[in-house]
């Protein structure tokens, strides 16, 4: 099994070869539909033979031997409770993104699949790799092709879009690179044997407490990084740019897969690392989710472009996420990972459609539709169940995910206020408001551009890249718990851990001579022990 | 499997696989929406089979039997939040339930006719279904979550509904009105859940209503009016009624499915599954009476100045929703569902009836066209009606029945329901809390019993009496009357079963004092007040038996004179004359009623444009300028220090040495001092 991943995570590395030796143009799509496939199919005995009861503990392992002498640095490759669901999302989206460029790209064709399989290769890096080391490294290496996927194949402002992105994306990842090689040598001082560890499953154990003055700095560079990636308000300004530049795959790959890197950095990282951090600014973190809420679904409400009415409105679901999480307890955090998933799902699935009537008419503006649901009618039936999704109905996923967060939210001990909870409800009355006034204006009323009354329906090929998201829609909705038990033991385990952490953290900092913010900070009396006492109740 | 699950899963899973078979069938393949009559039947079939199986489950499920609950799996399981897809035969699901398939069953037959020359016949049938399915669940389901799975299912099947001519842009702004105020409504529903949750850590129905004592009457205060507010939402109160007027942009057998007989009683079902919870909390039952008192008379005084036959029948809707809650919040649960019932046989003939003078009056104006006549009329505009009693002596017979039964005079179904929330509005009056509030509240409601009975039959008469007005209103329209002709018998099939029920079914509520006056025997003639006994935590009446006859003449006087004064004024058809008298004696509140107390508008003005705007204008430009500029300007200030910088790394080896020796010097200079 352990080898499966392997195969798995590299195969479309090595499709590369394959794409980069073709002869034939037609051939290179078919290539990289085929590897994408068969990566898909060779990741689900991943999933069914998957321990759902040991869920927090890494599976299918791969460990190598340490880089270097006294350094802890090893290629560390498993799957655990919270990657396993996202890795399959990256998987399954692999040959989906292939079918959804099979006629729009029409130019460097090798290199567009070239870039398209180092992508998956990356991503799916990103979320089975252990070592802090090797998890930065993965980071780093899915953004070049997003790079190139935007800046070559993007739409007019392509460059610009590129840039922003792309520097954007680097500063926090430099901020954290600084702060993850500090983490490792701090942990490297705790370990008896090495002098740098950047083992995944050593820092977030028991062992390394970090004190409070080491761990708010390196929250505040690890959970910068992280929601640049998300991105949170006010760091979210790249994603409009990048979003409608984006060639609609790397529209789909970035809103399904890489902006989860973020939120999932959060949860894997920031949590169990950084315990006491991570309790004392989760309220600061969840004022910035629910203005992003609100301030996503305002601002998407008023945009012009389809794309970037999508792209706001991913700040505003990806802000229930990071509500979630903060929040602190099973019930959001679950939701959390299940929303992570579910707006994947939907906004893929939005992404894929703009991109659809985009290849058609090769506009986004909302004023250049309207009235071509009686034209299209596939189109309209897959758009409106994308739409109904992201704004949370029930029997689809997007509910389940808000519902968990807002209910978990709602009696979160770390945010003890219900102003979270019903600031953030009022964002999926928002959603209503945007995602279905677009729509109209989309879809419904007179046709007034003589160009929409020709309109080609959707084809087999268009059909068959989004049934399996809307099955899924749909299972999700109905059946949720087939996918939140991955993930349940995993969530239980690692917030009694954090708890238990920031108990002995706090516990050691008695009497240590610490700075005065952190007094104010982290709430220390002269004894150094916090009024937090809600940890200590059961 | 034993056979309450089979049945439960055919009850729920029958139109859930209609809605499959007509949906993805008729977007695939052409010659299917053609066939008309396979659509037609396998929808038909979805409904009906349900009924009869509810029959069935209604004849073995005696009045104190405990609630069945039928478990099909596991939909959410997440720490301690458990809920599971389970749904619950008790008395009120059932009675519940046999509205929803029994009216829907008849209104989905109607439909083959009203829709038969719709191109979108098949999507039509599709969504009715999806509703029936919605609808269930909301009824049956076994907790909050599954209830409020099927409440936003109704609505989203409203909003396919309403905007089902989507081609008009003021359909689908209706349609889209409708989700969204009824997502105001659902928030705050979903707030409800969350204190339910916290305080039980539960939403099953039994474990709630089983822990009442572990709420405190804070939560329990907050939580009742939160689903208020949603049921304020769903069943159109004030303050979000205002969708339900424009909903009438659907096809009409919509109006009287969804907006009329089963999804805008939602909101009293809910109250009534969670009585013993709000008869805890007095303020909120006064709260929900007060705005029912309030929606029955604005709603009313509205109705009476409208002149498109469908929108009468929705502020009448709204209005007779109002009636509910006022019953509602006076302890009378059991009151409210009787009324729910009859205001479903009653105003779903009503709006059959309607949509079959429509469709004749539509039918006209093509005929016109066709003879090229360049006629342009609104089929729904009672002004262009009158005298078509003559040419369609069914529709006439049982909108007069209908009318008749909404008026509430003896012994249609109406009657019985609406005395019986007029005597527990008087009866809460008599109590200690609030009592002079409830008195007045008991006033409004015989104010509305008045005006409900001068506006409806207003309506009748405008529309079936006098004479055809229309070649007299329209000069080209010379002859029309030759083209009026009766619907087809699936179109008066329906009217007729729903008039023959608006007749009968008030005898399920007959009072017991009523006979108990005349045999001098406790009498236990009263079927709905045992069958709910279990779930409607009902306030007791205290009154003799003299005081409720006089209430019960009283309200029949009042009734019997509204439909005199509007037999003297109307029974001609004369409209817009005696419109004019209305308009002269009530002046400028005539104004206000006809501009529908301006609720619309004031929404807009204070909500709508102010959030537009501010998002347009300021959010949107906040968020290229500012923030976005901000970073922007980080950038711009890190590329300026580079290009200063640049000048510094020039390559030339001269100046290198120069910056180390300045570099040795400033050392230097520092170390010594």
């Amino acid at each position: 099994m352990e080898n499966l991943l392997q195969i798995v995570i590299y195969f479309p590395l090595f499709a590369v070869i394959a794409v980069l030796l073709a002869r034939k143009e037609e051939w290179i799509k078919w290539i990289a539909l085929t590897a994408t496939s068969i990566t898909f199919f060779l990741s689900l005995p991943l999933i069914f033979n998957f321990d759902i009861s040991q869920s927090h503990i890494p599976q299918y392992l791969t460990e190598g031997p340490s880089i270097l002498s006294g350094f802890d640095v090893k290629y560390l490759i498993g799957l655990d409770g919270l990657s396993l669901l996202l890795f399959m999302l990256t998987t399954l989206f692999g040959p989906i993104v292939v079918l959804s460029s099979w006629t729009s790209i029409k130019k460097h064709l090798k290199g567009y699949y070239s870039m398209l399989l180092l992508l998956q290769t990356a991503s799916l890096g990103v979320f089975a790799s252990l070592d802090l080391v090797v998890f930065y490294v993965f980071f780093e290496l899915s953004l070049i092709p997003m790079y190139f996927l935007i800046g070559i194949w993007g739409s007019t402002d392509r460059i610009q879009a590129t840039v922003k992105f792309f520097i954007y994306t680097m500063v926090g990842s430099l901020i954290m690179l600084v702060a993850l090689l500090y983490l490792g040598f701090y942990a490297g001082g705790i370990h008896p044997e090495f002098s740098f560890v950047s083992d995944w499953r050593y820092i977030a154990g028991p062992e390394v407490q970090i004190g409070l003055v080491e761990q708010t700095w390196m929250f505040l560079a690890f959970a910068l990084a992280f929601c640049i990636k998300v991105p949170l308000f006010p760091f979210h300004t790249w994603l409009p740019y990048a979003h409608t530049e984006a060639p609609t795959a790397g529209s789909v790959v970035l809103a399904a897969i890489m902006l989860k890197v973020g939120t999932y950095g959060l949860l894997r990282f920031t949590m169990p690392v950084f315990p006491n951090a991570f309790m004392e600014f989760a309220p600061w973190l969840a004022v910035l989710a629910v203005i992003g809420i609100i301030y996503g679904a305002l601002v998407a409400m008023v945009q012009k472009d389809v794309k970037r009415l999508v792209a706001y409105s991913s700040v505003s679901h990806l802000g229930f996420v990071v509500l979630g999480i903060f929040a602190f307890n099973t019930v959001a955090v679950q939701g959390a990972i299940i929303q992570m998933i579910n707006h994947g799902l939907s906004t893929g699935a939005l992404f894929l459609i703009v991109g659809m009537i985009y290849d058609r008419r090769h506009t986004r503006l909302i004023k250049d539709f309207g009235g071509i649901a009686t034209v299209v009618p596939v189109f309209a039936v897959m758009f409106m169940i994308a739409t109904l999704s992201s704004i949370g109905l029930p029997g689809l996923n997007g509910f389940i995910g808000e519902f968990l967060i807002l209910n978990g939210t709602f009696f979160s001990e770390l945010y003890d206020n219900a102003a979270f909870a019903v600031i953030g409800a009022l964002g999926v009355i928002l959603a209503a408001v945007y995602m279905l006034w677009m729509y109209q204006r989309v879809m419904f009323g007179p046709i007034k551009h003589e160009e929409n009354k020709t309109l080609k329906d959707l084809n087999l090929r268009e059909v068959g890249l989004l049934l399996p998201l809307v099955l899924f829609m749909v299972w999700i909705g109905i059946r949720s718990e087939d996918f939140t038990r991955y993930s349940e033991v995993w969530v239980e385990h690692y917030i009694e851990e954090t708890k238990d952490k920031s108990v002995a953290v706090l516990q050691n900092t008695r009497g240590e001579d610490l700075p005065d913010w952190t007094a104010r900070i982290y709430e220390l009396d002269s004894e150094g022990l916090s009024d937090t006492e809600w940890v200590y109740k059961d | 499997m034993d056979l309450s699950t089979a049945l439960v899963c055919l009850i729920i899973g029958l139109p859930l696989a209609g809605f499959f078979i007509n949906g993805v069938l008729g977007l695939i393949s052409s010659s299917y929406r053609e066939n008309k009559p396979l659509i037609g039947t396998i929808a038909n079939v979805a409904v009906f089979a349900p009924f009869l199986i509810a029959l069935y489950l209604f004849f073995n499920h005696s009045a104190d039997a405990s609630a069945v609950v039928v478990t099909l799996f596991t939909w959410i399981d997440v720490g301690t939040l458990t809920v599971d897809i389970a749904y619950r035969i008790d008395q009120l699901s059932l009675l519940m339930v046999l509205v929803v398939t029994g009216v829907g069953a008849f209104i989905h037959l109607y439909s083959i006719g009203y829709m038969g020359h719709d191109p979108g016949y098949w999507k039509f049938f599709a969504y009715l279904n999806l509703f029936i399915f919605a609808m269930l669940n909301l009824v049956m389901g076994n907790n909050l979550l599954l209830l409020f799975l099927g409440w936003e299912g109704v609505g989203l099947c409203s909003y396919l509904l309403i905007g089902f001519w989507y081609k008009d842009m003021a359909k689908s702004d209706a349609a889209k009105k409708a989700f969204i105020y009824n997502r105001v409504g659902d928030f705050a529903f979903l707030i409800g859940m969350f204190m339910v949750f916290q305080t039980v850590g539960s939403l099953d129905f039994d474990v709630i209503l089983g822990n009442l004592e572990a709420f405190s009457s804070e939560y329990l205060f907050w939580i009742g009016l939160l689903f208020f507010i949603g049921a304020t939402g769903k069943s159109a109160q004030i303050p979000l009624f205002v969708w339900l007027p424009d909903a009438m942009a659907g096809p009409t057998s919509v109006s009287a499915l969804i907006h009329a007989a089963t999804m805008v009683t939602s909101g009293i079902y809910l109250i009534t599954r969670l009585s013993e919870m709000y008869v805890l909390s007095p303020e909120v039952m006064l709260i929900v009476s007060v705005i029912g008192g309030l929606t029955a008379i604005v709603a009313a005084t509205i109705a009476l100045t409208q002149n498109d036959i469908k929108r009468v029948l929705a502020y009448s809707t709204v209005s007779q929703l109002g009636y509910m809650f006022l019953a509602l919040g006076a302890g009378g649960f059991t009151a409210a569902m009787f009324h729910v019932v009859t205001h479903a046989f009653f105003k779903a003939c009503l709006f059959l009836g309607s949509g079959s003078v429509i469709h004749t009056m539509e039918h006209v104006g093509e005929k016109l066209k066709k003879e090229g006549k360049e006629v342009d009329f609104d089929p729904q505009d009672i002004r262009f009606m009158g005298g078509l009693r003559k040419s369609m002596p069914s529709t006439y017979k049982t909108f007069l029945i209908a009318t008749i039964a909404i008026a509430g005079i003896p012994p249609l179904a109406g009657f019985f329901s609406k005395d019986e929330i007029l005597m527990h509005a008087f009866s809460a009056g008599l109590g200690e809390y609030a009592g002079s509030l409830y008195m007045i509240l008991w006033g409004v409601g015989i104010a509305t019993a008045f005006l409900t009975a001068f506006y409806m039959f207003r309506l009748t008469f405008s529309t079936f009496h006098g004479k055809f007005k229309l070649p007299e209103k329209v000069k080209e329209a010379s002859g029309a009357e030759s083209h009026l002709h009766e619907s087809p018998v699936s179109m008066t099939l329906p009217l007729w079963v729903l008039a023959v029920a608006s007749v009968i079914g008030g005898f399920m509520g007959i009072p017991n004092f009523v006979v108990e006056t005349f045999t001098g025997q406790t009498a236990n003639i009263n079927l709905l007040h045992p069958w709910l006994d279990t779930i409607a935590a009902d306030y007791p009446i205290v009154m003799g038996k003299a005081v409720e006859w006089l209430l019960m003449g009283l309200a029949v006087a009042i009734a019997a004179g509204a439909v005199w004064i509007a037999w003297k004024m109307y029974g001609e058809g004369r409209v817009e004359e005696s419109d004019a008298v209305v308009t002269a004696k009530t002046g400028v509140f005539y104004k206000v009623w006809q501009e529908k107390y301006n609720f619309d508008e004031f929404y807009e003005a204070l909500v709508v444009r102010p959030v537009v705007r501010f998002s347009d204008r300021v959010l949107a430009v906040f968020d290229m300028k500012v923030v976005d500029g901000f970073v922007n300007a980080v950038g711009g200030t890190v590329r300026l220090f580079g290009s200063l910088i640049r000048y510094v790394q020039s390559g030339v080896i001269s100046s290198y040495a120069l910056y180390l020796v300045i570099g040795v010097i400033l050392v230097m200079a520092m170390m010594l001092s």
